[in-house]
């Protein structure tokens, strides 16, 4: 507890020296970083049972979908565009595969449930990633063929899914999967709760995929500069096209993910979660004014920040309801942070 | 001297950015009533320090006096309260509001948190009047030409009691008959006693107008002229640090290389033809016609010289020609093959590159590093199994760093911290790594100094001599001259004519490009 508490001041302390430029730039580059170290102490010292084991297993485990959609919004924000549409992409991608964990598409025509426990895990997977990258497909084309702009088409998203999910599943939860079926959301292995796994293992393939692949690089000059890109024979289109595929494929899994950690799809799941997510890439670092700035590492930084302020608010028994003014006034903050540091460095 | 005179001084003014001195200790004094002209390469600091009088940078040391009293400048706002105003070169005009409404802006006349119309009808009229100039004060200004928006910028600054103006490249978009209007203008202003710093680059406009001229080097101050002894040789070794001749020594060297090379046989050897290219409709008028039935042969080899007046429709041709525009008709052949390009990849993959009219807007990813920007089309070839060879790519963008002599601290570095010459010199090299066959450059020297351009010349002679062909658009008409092996000449959206070299004179040139329809053959390569 003490070694955490006396971390935290001295990176600040040794860039002070160095000039208030650099200061600048050390907490725009660490800023989320230091940040989470900092309420980490606080919390430390406030509340003992934050620092136990269980509890920032669970926090991780709670942050792990948010984490896995962060992954997609970063490339998505890096390219200068939005996704409002994950929360009900993720609620309509859970629905339709717990269907087919139930049994089958019969509950689409109202035939009641099949067999529950036909199709393998795998099928019911594949199926609920398959109609999430389906969705992005469909935003992604409106993106980038039709030029739509991308708040706009993703607010339609927003709406339309959660449409679908309401239609598809009649209003109704489907719910009381198989034991096996719930592996994926609740289950350990040692110590550590299987959706952290997923969530670290995607997160490290984001990292690799947008620091040393050509798409990743393509990512970054797209949203950097439209125009240039196109005029070096980028595949503009192409790139935001499967921007949103990846994004809608985190939707997807995602939504499998919480329908095994509640033992049911619900209709109204992930509602909010774009405003989650959005934070948490931006106070990671990824900048929403202009494109082609951020890293996964901070989208990483920026959701576990926003799940280890939300536990501790929890720990110190403040409601829920502040909670959310929180996230609202923290992306505020990290997007006028992200200015101020801009600005300076001119 | 004559202190008393002395209206505006800057003392010693430093002011530095990540990895650059922009300014090293520039002093400068204004006196009242005064045209002064601040001449000096991209880079030399004439911007930074323009941006710190105006108050939207500020310096690291130094200090401002203002007719003998100290003053901190706080921000633009506080600037022009100062008397102080600058007109960029893009102006500071809101278009959809009208021309009086832009120049009382902030200070409306009329009772608190009210605007009275009428006082600010008379007012705005009232300055324009003192202009001389014939504008309705309730124009809008998207509708004006840009020499009257101009002359709604000056009346705004006039509006707020301006003591020190400042004009960056105020001709810079001007006709002739335009600038000496403006001449007349900045002389009245000064016979009021208003004192203007011009910031130009054409020697002639500073000759013409100024009293003193400042000549900036390298961040530092390198000399004031006066205007009885600035001739354009004294101006431009200041502005060099070395002798004229040297500098067009160098330009002059590619002459007869070029001659050589296009006498040595591959003349007939067509690189790119273009048949019958048109292009209907532009982005403000949807029936005009941009691009009218063009036709040219590119040789091996050879430096095409690009020429058209603003309007004529050459940066619409290239782009076209690249697949960055569309258009509605036209075949285009490489080495003797047609073939059909819908986007820029398509020409890339037929062995063209493009050197954008504006190197920040279309030509590089500002906050990228040199060798992300100068990699970028060349990430296929450096990619295996998606992943680049980081290593490979560094040692390209070493080479061409070095080749082309590009001044950076490191390959790490943003673009957006070097300078116009450097930047120009990455996105060369972004084309020049992919070893393209024909090299298009829109402009490929406008706004960078004098010894960057004298480098790209150096360049492109030796790419054509490598067997590169090189089409070059220009709006100097010298610069075509020297360069090009034959110069296309384009007017109105069409090919008016085409001049070899042997018979290359400047009037010849200017003839073609201000041709009217019809009254022009039209003679294709």
């Amino acid at each position: 507890m003490t070694v955490t508490t006396d971390v935290s001041p001295s990176p600040a302390k040794g860039a002070r020296k160095a000039g208030g430029s650099d200061l600048l730039s050390v907490a725009s580059r660490f800023g989320a970083l230091i940040f989470l170290i900092v309420v980490c102490a606080i919390l430390a010292i406030l509340q003992p049972a934050f620092m136990t084991s269980l509890n920032l297993f669970n926090v991780l485990r709670q942050v792990s979908i948010y984490g896995l959609l962060a992954i997609g919004m970063t490339c998505v924000i890096l390219t200068g565009g939005i996704d409002l549409s994950i929360g009900s992409l993720l609620a309509l991608a859970g629905l339709v595969g717990a269907a087919l964990e139930k049994g089958g598409a019969g509950l689409l025509v109202g035939a009641g449930a099949g067999q529950a426990g036909r199709y393998g895990i795998p099928l019911v997977v594949l199926t609920a990633v398959a109609v999430g990258m389906g969705g992005g497909l469909l935003q992604g084309l409106a993106v980038a063929k039709l030029k739509v702009p991308v708040f706009i088409v993703t607010l339609g998203g927003l709406s339309v899914f959660r449409g679908a999910a309401l239609a598809f599943s009649h209003g109704q939860p489907i719910s009381a999967f198989r034991p096996e079926y719930g592996f994926w959301g609740k289950g350990m292995v040692g110590p550590v709760p299987v959706p952290v796994i997923i969530f670290l293992a995607f997160a490290v393939v984001g990292y690799i995929v947008l620091t040393y692949t050509k798409f990743g690089r393509h990512i970054y000059a797209v949203g950097g500069n439209r125009e240039a890109a196109r005029l070096s024979g980028l595949n503009v289109d192409a790139v935001l096209i499967r921007v949103y595929v990846i994004m809608g494929f985190f939707a997807g899994l995602s939504g499998f993910l919480l329908s095994s950690r509640l033992n049911s799809a619900e209709q109204v799941a992930g509602v909010g979660y774009e405003l989650i997510v959005i934070a948490g890439v931006a106070i990671g670092g990824t900048s929403m004014t202009m494109g082609g700035t951020g890293s996964i590492l901070g989208s990483v930084v920026g959701i576990v920040l926003m799940g280890v302020l939300a536990n501790g608010l929890t720990l110190l028994n403040v409601s829920a309801y502040y909670q959310q003014m929180v996230t609202g006034l923290l992306i505020v903050f990290a997007v006028w942070f992200d200015q101020v540091v801009r600005t300076r460095r001119r | 001297m004559d202190d008393h005179n002395e209206l505006l001084r800057m003392e010693s003014i430093s002011k530095s950015f990540p990895g650059v001195l922009a300014l090293d200790s520039v002093s400068l004094d204004v006196r009242k009533g005064e045209i002064l002209g601040l001449i000096g390469e991209n880079g030399a600091g004439k911007s930074t320090l323009m941006k710190i009088l105006s108050g939207v940078y500020a310096m690291d040391s130094g200090q401002l006096y203002l007719v003998g009293q100290p003053i901190h400048i706080l921000n633009p706002h506080h600037a022009q309260q100062l008397g102080i105003s600058i007109i960029y070169q893009e102006f500071n005009l809101m278009p959809n509001l009208t021309v009086m409404e832009n120049v009382y802006v902030g200070h409306e006349p009329g009772p608190p948190g009210l605007v009275s119309r009428r006082q600010l009808y008379q007012r705005t009229q009232q300055l324009l009047d003192r202009l001389g100039v014939n504008l309705s004060p309730t124009a809008t200004v998207r509708d004006l030409a840009v020499a009257e928006q101009q002359m709604a910028e000056i009346a705004k600054a006039l509006s707020m009691e301006v003591k020190v103006l400042v004009m960056d490249e105020p001709t810079s978009a001007l006709s002739d008959t335009e600038v000496q209007s403006l001449f007349n203008i900045m002389r009245d202003l000064r016979r009021t006693g208003i004192s203007v710093i011009f910031i130009s680059h054409r020697m002639k406009e500073i000759k013409t107008i100024c009293d003193r001229v400042t000549v900036l080097r390298d961040g530092k101050n390198v000399g004031t002229l006066a205007a009885a002894e600035a001739s354009e040789e004294a101006i431009i070794r200041l502005m060099v640090g070395r002798s004229l001749n040297e500098f067009f020594h160098k330009e002059e060297s590619s002459h007869p290389t070029s001659e050589t090379d296009r006498g040595t046989g591959s003349g007939e050897d067509i690189a790119l033809e273009v048949r019958g290219l048109t292009r209907r409709g532009s982005k403000r008028d949807p029936s005009a016609i941009v691009l009218d039935d063009i036709s040219f042969q590119l040789k091996r080899g050879e430096l095409l010289g690009l020429a058209g007046l603003v309007g004529a429709g050459r940066t619409e041709l290239v782009r076209a020609v690249f697949g960055a525009d569309p258009c509605d008709a036209g075949e285009i052949y490489v080495d003797g093959k047609q073939v059909d390009i819908g986007s820029p990849l398509d020409a890339i993959h037929v062995g063209m590159g493009l050197v954008p009219e504006d190197r920040k807007e279309q030509g590089l990813i500002l906050h990228l590093a040199v060798r992300e920007n100068m990699s970028l089309p060349s990430l296929n070839q450096l990619t295996h199994f998606g992943f680049v060879d980081r290593g490979e790519e560094v040692r390209r963008v070493r080479e061409y760093v070095a080749r082309l002599q590009i001044r950076t601290p490191s390959l790490e570095q943003k673009v957006n911290n070097l300078s116009g010459g450097n930047q120009q010199k990455v996105v060369i090299s972004k084309w020049l790594m992919l070893k393209p066959k024909i090299l298009i450059m829109d402009e490929p020297t406008r706004g960078i100094d004098v010894g960057a351009k004298a480098e790209i010349y150096a360049l492109m002679d030796q790419l054509t001599r490598e067997g590169i062909s090189v089409i070059m658009i220009s709006s100097e008409l010298p610069e075509l001259l020297a360069m090009s092996d034959r110069i296309v000449c384009m007017a109105e959206g069409r090919v008016s004519g085409v001049v070899d070299r042997r018979d290359a004179t400047p009037e010849l040139v200017m003839r073609y490009l201000t041709a009217q329809r019809r009254q022009t053959t039209q003679k294709a390569a």
